[in-house]
């Protein structure tokens, strides 16, 4: 049975099947990373954000990141679902969980795998602000 | 040689397109490449920096480019 679970998707993703996935008897603890849209850059209000991707390439930046955190931290299961197309203050544009016997691991692993795929998954997002629009990260 | 060039994020923005066909010569590093595609497209300045992906893999400056390669211009990412 598969131990990744790795997905991009224009529908609103679903903290209950990232959990589900990565449940198992020999495990005593799940850890979750959601992130979640902020109504805010620097003092400035968002009103929306766009995610892009390179679909095929970030799936694959995401599995290798996955398979990486199971061979670094001792845990049983990880999921990585992220989020693509315009999202609103409050929406989840990414979800993390993992499982593992002990807890340490599974803390561990969530946070290599968001720390990870926010350096190296090929997705970009937009900032709408009332007066216009900027790309995150673009400009020196 | 022709080559398939892929856009992604601001550099979409900049170039008004998501993609298109780039000749570069035999035996072209990814050096060379961003050398030419900045000087034919000076709006690329306008980027931080960028990576490039070959294939869909990141590669590095060294790498030669064989022809109808899929070469990914990739903006700093803002992924989370």
């Amino acid at each position: 049975m598969s131990k990744t679970s790795i997905k991009i998707t224009s529908e609103k993703l679903d903290l209950q099947a990232c959990y589900d996935f990565v449940t198992d008897a020999s495990c005593g603890g799940i850890s979750a990373f959601v992130g979640t849209v902020r109504n805010d850059t620097k003092g400035k209000e968002v009103t929306q954000l766009d995610f892009s991707t390179y679909k095929p390439m970030a799936l694959k930046e995401m599995q290798k990141i996955a398979v990486l955190a199971l061979r670094k931290f001792a845990i049983e299961k990880i999921a990585i679902h992220h989020a693509e197309g315009m999202l609103q203050i409050g929406d989840i544009p990414v979800i993390i969980t993992a499982s593992a016997k002990h807890r340490k691991a599974a803390f561990d692993a969530c946070q290599f795998a968001i720390d990870t795929l926010k350096e190296t998954v090929p997705i970009w997002k937009k900032e709408h602000f009332s007066d216009g629009e900027v790309w995150v990260n673009a400009h020196p | 040689m022709k080559i398939q060039v892929l856009l992604f994020g601001i550099a979409t923005d900049l170039l008004q397109t998501s993609s298109f066909e780039f000749e570069v010569s035999e035996g072209c590093t990814i050096e060379d490449f961003k050398k030419a595609v900045t000087a034919k497209y000076p709006q690329l300045k306008n980027i931080n920096s960028y990576a490039v992906a070959v294939n869909e893999t990141y590669a590095s400056d060294e790498m030669i480019l064989n022809q109808n390669d899929i070469v990914a211009i990739i903006p700093p990412v803002s992924g989370g």
